[in-house]
């Protein structure tokens, strides 16, 4: 018999429900079945393993992608990944997408008529070091308008996809900007009930990181879901448990 | 101390550009050992209408039944090659496909073996939070004691189980219905 310790459950009222009114794409998407508890089993506590040879070392610093620098605010979003129990995630891919200074996104489905700028992506990816920190150097995005409401705008963001050790530990978010008057009024920032765990979505200003004369710093640290202190019990074929 | 996980947020319509350099059609590279399957379907929201902006992520055992991950505790080795995941968006008609190799059967948590399964996640724009699921395979007789189908009321089982493209060997169709009849069963881990 192995006993591997399995993923913790969210702590409640910490994680947006599927429904969620206000965020109007999500009336048409959202289950409307209860989720079916399911117990973890080797198939939830092992996940993808990503070598770092499959990174491209330039993806980090989504201001030197192309032969130009792109306008806007130049900055530094970086933090560490660690579990619940603030332990570091090491070797995790970080992935991030966002819209250019302008509030534009280089997507075909984006009719903003906010300008595309040709030395600006707005993807990148990299992977914590062996203290589960991350460095993405970016310009800061914009705010943009969209349909989920009159006069409805973004506040901004930068979204950020991680896996973390396990099928368990994915996590897909959003991370915002302190003092933006937007958030107040945005349906996915307030999609969660509990407010710390909203403003924990909100970057720190940082001056540690802060590069004199180049570029504002911004610390953003996420956590993903901890191991469980009672292990799962996984049987062996044939094993009586 | 004790912080709970960051709180999840949609990944909207735009993640083609953040996510599109890891998307992984073809789980079975040549020379790997496994019966090939075609596993193509769509998402659709809860007028039955597609979802064009979605995206299928696939975590699954080798042919062997082993995990390529260092927690796998069983004493066999990982097929060379084989990685185990997947990553497709969806096309304009909400379509998905995907090539893999049918997985061996892994430990359960009550000392029997798990039918054959892929763990899924699934990402849309209105997702605020991913959606889990597993995809079974037809014909496949272990799928009768699998702990994890029989969580499951039975009228609703079939929504986990791909269904055979007559015709085809090897095509297999598993649709995503997020929401109102026939919507797949999802999970909480």
């Amino acid at each position: 018999m192995n006993k591997i310790p399995g993923y913790r459950h969210y702590v409640a009222g910490t994680q947006p429900n599927h429904l969620h009114r206000p965020y109007v794409s999500s009336i048409k998407r959202a289950p409307l079945q209860a989720l079916v508890p399911l117990p973890q089993t080797l198939s939830e506590i092992t996940g993808p393993v990503f070598e770092p040879e499959i990174l491209d070392v330039k993806a980090c610093d989504l201001t030197r992608q192309h032969s130009g620098e792109p306008l806007g605010e130049r900055i530094i979003v970086s933090g560490r990944v660690l579990d619940e129990n603030s332990r570091p995630v090491p070797q995790t891919l970080v992935e991030i997408w966002q819209a250019n200074a302008a509030g534009r996104y280089l997507h075909s489905w984006d009719q903003h008529n906010a300008p595309l700028d040709p030395n600006f992506t707005g993807c990148g990816h990299t992977m914590t070091d062996s203290e589960g920190r991350y460095r993405f150097v970016t310009i800061r995005p914009g705010e943009y308008p969209w349909g989920n409401h009159d006069n409805a705008w973004r506040p901004a963001h930068i979204h950020f996809s991680l896996w973390g050790p396990a099928f368990a530990t994915r996590l897909v978010t959003q991370m915002y900007f302190q003092g933006d008057p937007l958030l107040p009024f945005d349906p996915i920032f307030n999609c969660t009930d509990d407010e710390k765990a909203r403003n924990r979505l909100i970057s720190q200003f940082d001056w540690e990181t802060t590069i004199p004369s180049q570029a504002l710093g911004f610390r953003f640290d996420i956590f993903l879901s901890g191991r469980e202190s009672t292990p799962m019990e996984t049987h062996s074929h044939g094993e009586k448990p | 101390m004790n912080v709970p996980a960051t709180t999840w947020q949609t990944i909207g319509p735009f993640f083609k550009i953040g996510l599109s350099w890891l998307y992984r059609d073809n789980l079975a590279a040549p020379g790997v050992s496994g019966e090939r399957v075609e596993i193509a379907g769509r998402i659709l929201d809860g007028d039955g209408k597609p979802v064009p902006d979605g995206i299928v992520e696939i975590w699954q055992a080798d042919s062997h039944g082993k995990y390529a991950h260092p927690d796998d505790p069983q004493e066999k080795s990982a097929e060379p090659g084989f990685r185990g995941y997947g990553r497709v968006p969806t096309d304009d008609e909400g379509r998905f496909c995907f090539t893999t190799i049918k997985p061996g059967r892994v430990p359960g948590p009550d000392g029997k073996l798990q039918a054959p399964h892929l763990a899924v996640s699934v990402f849309t724009r209105g997702l605020l939070r991913r959606l889990i699921t597993r995809i079974y395979l037809p014909d496949e007789p272990s799928n009768a004691e699998d702990f994890a189908l029989n969580l499951v009321d039975a009228g609703r089982r079939d929504t986990l189980i791909a269904r055979k493209i007559e015709g085809r060997a090897g095509a297999l169709e598993w649709n995503v219905i997020l929401q109102g009849v026939g919507e797949t069963v999802f999970f909480d881990v």
